[in-house]
């Protein structure tokens, strides 16, 4: 069967990640626009939309990050909604796909398959949902349902929240009603409603997924049309496509039914040693002197200003013992004292001061692409041919012209070797990725 | 904004009839007519799309007419309204405003698996949900984003602050609590304008400082005006007062009265007639109330019409306010610069006023 497969497409693709809070986007320099000024979002997704970007993406806020009990002061903070920004940027352009970052565990599924839906028509059939899972109390702490989630449950319910909101939108029968009813009773929550909304110009929203464990890879080969994966160098990229190529043909997909986009930033310049001495300046920028000790200071559970970010790491132990979750999900669970011996170990063997080891923790070593125009752009050919991704989301570490030389001046290299799209397929998403038209769900077909 | 006889009102459009396919069409329409709001209602109805998505869609491609989202407060997340209207507000430039309405509808309950509520329990659930998102808009100082680069902070955290809302002893709905902060700075206008209908607000309902403006009905034309200056008696002068009128006009060599065979019943006073007669309507209208809310029966039909012949002529009158070019919703309802309950810097507060 040629289903099962995999055939390279010989291109790849860009999508840009407006992020919201993080230490990654530059906010010291004098080029350094408003995270929350709508100005910022237009000319970065209209810089993009000239690039050919297949996606914009943006995350989701559901609780300002702390540090030692307060708001966290030193990384960029506050972010508008992502879906009443895209439907705002949906009227000021007319391609690029449209990616709401949104959690399945502090949203109602009828309320969340809805306003995707009516993104996607306001669109015209250009929205996508970037699926994620949470499941702490901390985070529910904002919510009239709280954090309601057993860990080990959040994608055995992320994944009846994500068919239910299929069987909404596949509940028209025509363009013009009426809708089946679409009914679910679940552990965690009900839903019985009457869904509102026609299928869009694309059928229904795309669907990404990022998760990484052997569970959010398989929910994703089961559902997802993008995998949002953290894969980016080559050797990497190709055994996480392989891996996720097998778990689609065991769902029943086609090795080509999922398409895979790493997370990645970019720093170029005319020269591969420009591009150095930019990426050094970038680094300098993203974690200066307080932002490192208070990274540490996160994981100590202790202050630890009397230190110097330019000597060793602390001698003394951290005061907590398991990590935190409040500077997001994906640092609780190691254990403080354990991690803190490792890291001390590490940075000696390496050489590295505070300041250094905690660059090379949080500057995104691995999905960096440093270099010439022509030489990542050569680099960049390699994985068209091969399939190793379908494309890149990036990151970009200024806002709102971090763009700017990439389409300028990479996109034209990458037309150039044919690797890139000159110009978009279609109007849709779907289109425009080159994914198949979505089966309809089976469930909806049953008439509750 | 108290009653004033010599002083022009305001007119606000419902573009509920206007589709996604036609929304820009609609609203940069209604903008030229010199309509001051566009409301956006979310309808349980087939084919509309989510209204305050409707509103963002709007803000960017217009300049001056402010948008308007219904938005329910009994089976949503505050906390995602919230940060919804705040983010509405950034994308319109600041002219957006939240008309907080309370669903009664078994259907709604249903389709996020609560129990249905109704009575007195949509008031307190709509005063939570304001108080809420009120509190949660306070919570970021206005100059809480400081980008120091001496100390690496690009906030001060001490103009941040946890809202700790818990909702009465007396809560009649489901009791819950929210943290803060808001994941979003303040918006543009500090305090988003919200409106609430008048049957809403009042002594045991909604407090009336809880609002800004009041939507008032009335079964009939002729008893509007008496309802707007009841509403003023009970209410008094704080809270800004809309008058609600359904308008079906004589239009493309068709009587009103033929086309308003199509037109569903809304509750809501009614105008069907020519153009000549609704500007008497309005005019008059205007002298009560500090707005209007025009419901058209077809919005592109009515609003051409609208446009043409009765907004001219209210203005030529004096009666109807010229747009504010550039202002706030806030500019619009005459409402000042919006105090900050949580404000810790006392030279802020002063340089707001």
């Amino acid at each position: 069967m040629t289903r099962d497969i995999f055939q390279p497409s010989g291109q790849i693709q860009f999508g840009i990640f407006f992020q919201g809070v993080n230490s990654g986007t530059i906010w010291k320099a004098d080029e350094s626009g408003s995270q929350t000024d709508f100005e910022s979002f237009r000319h970065i997704v209209q810089t993009a939309e000239r690039g050919k970007f297949a996606a914009f993406f943006l995350g989701e806020g559901l609780r300002l990050r702390e540090h030692l009990g307060r708001p966290h002061a030193l990384d960029v903070v506050g972010r508008p909604d992502a879906q009443t920004m895209l439907a705002a940027l949906a009227a000021v352009t007319r391609n690029i796909g449209l990616v709401a970052t949104q959690n399945t565990t502090y949203n109602d599924p009828a309320d969340l398959a809805h306003r995707l839906s009516s993104l996607d028509l306001i669109s015209g059939g250009r929205a996508a949902w970037n699926v994620v899972t949470t499941d702490n109390a901390w985070t529910g702490a904002n919510f009239r349902r709280g954090g309601y989630l057993d860990h080990a449950d959040r994608y055995k319910h992320a994944e009846a929240f994500v068919e239910t909101a299929k069987r909404i939108w596949d509940s028209w029968e025509t363009a013009t009603g009426p809708a089946r009813h679409v009914r679910h009773e679940g552990q965690h929550y009900t839903v019985d409603v009457t869904p509102r909304l026609p299928r869009s110009a694309q059928y229904r929203p795309v669907l990404f997924q990022a998760g990484d464990s052997p569970e959010g890879r398989d929910f994703a080969a089961r559902q997802a049309d993008v995998i949002f994966s953290a894969h980016p160098k080559f050797d990497d990229a190709v055994e996480f496509r392989r891996d996720i190529v097998t778990r689609s043909v065991a769902a029943g997909r086609g090795a080509n039914a999922v398409q895979i986009m790493p997370a990645s930033e970019f720093i170029l310049a005319a020269t591969e040693q420009e591009a150095q001495e930019k990426k050094a300046w970038v680094r300098s920028l993203q974690i200066g002197p307080q932002q490192a000790i208070a990274y540490l200071e996160q994981f100590w559970g202790r202050e630890l200003s009397s230190y110097d970010p330019d000597g060793p790491l602390p001698e003394i132990d951290p005061v907590v013992e398991e990590t935190s979750e409040t500077r997001g999900s994906g640092f609780h669970g190691a254990k403080a004292r354990q991690l803190a011996d490792q890291w001390r170990a590490e940075a000696k063997d390496k050489g590295l001061s505070i300041r250094g080891f905690v660059t090379s923790k949080t500057a995104r070593i691995d999905s960096t692409f440093t270099g010439s125009y022509t030489a990542v752009a050569d680099h960049l050919a390699e994985y068209a041919r091969v399939g190793a991704v379908d494309g890149f989301n990036i990151s970009p570490w200024l806002i709102p012209t971090g763009l700017d030389d990439i389409v300028n001046h990479l996109v034209p290299e990458l037309q150039e070797r044919g690797v890139y799209p000159t110009e978009y397929r279609g109007t849709t998403l779907r289109e425009n990725l080159g994914l198949e038209t979505p089966v309809r769900s089976e469930e909806s077909v049953r008439v509750s | 904004m108290s009653s004033n006889n010599n002083q022009a009102g305001f007119l606000a459009i419902e573009l509920d009839g206007a589709g996604y396919w036609n929304l820009s069409a609609a609203v940069l329409a209604a903008e030229s007519a010199g309509f001051h709001v566009a409301t956006f209602k979310d309808a349980p109805a087939a084919g509309r799309v989510n209204a305050l998505q409707r509103a963002a869609f709007a803000g960017p491609i217009t300049r001056t007419i402010a948008v308007v989202p219904e938005v329910d407060t009994v089976y949503t997340e505050p906390f995602h309204i919230s940060t919804q209207l705040a983010s509405l507000d950034y994308v319109s430039g600041g002219r957006a405003g939240w008309i907080a309405t309370a669903a009664e509808s078994p259907e709604a309950a249903a389709a996020v698996g609560r129990a249905f509520v109704e009575g007195d329990v949509l008031a307190q659930e709509a005063a939570a949900s304001i108080e809420v998102g009120r509190r949660l808009w306070d919570s970021w100082e206005d100059d809480a984003v400081i980008r120091d680069v001496a100390t690496g902070r690009y906030i001060d955290v001490d103009k941040l602050h946890y809202v700790d809302f818990e909702t009465p002893a007396d809560f009649a709905g489901t009791p819950y609590s929210v943290k803060g902060p808001s994941i979003i700075p303040r918006p543009l206008q500090g305090q988003l304008p919200v409106l609430a209908a008048a049957s809403l607000v009042g002594e045991g309902l909604v407090p009336v400082d809880a609002v800004d403006a009041v939507l008032v009905s009335a079964p009939t034309a002729e008893l509007l005006a008496a309802e707007v200056r009841d509403v003023r008696a009970r209410l008094g002068a704080a809270v800004a007062v809309v008058a609600e009128l359904d308008v079906v006009l004589d239009s493309r060599g068709q009587d009103a009265a033929a086309r308003l065979a199509a037109s569903t019943e809304s509750g809501r006073a009614r105008f069907a007639g020519t153009a000549a007669d609704l500007t008497e309507l309005l005019d008059s209208l205007l002298q009560e109330a500090d707005g209007v809310r025009v419901h058209p029966a077809e919005v592109d039909v009515d609003l051409e019409e609208l446009s043409r012949l009765v907004l001219p002529e209210l203005r030529r009158r004096g009666s109807l306010r010229a747009p504010i070019q550039d202002g706030s919703f806030r500019d619009v309802l005459g409402l000042g610069p919006a105090d900050n309950r949580y404000s810790t810097s006392a030279a802020a507060t002063a340089a707001g006023k």
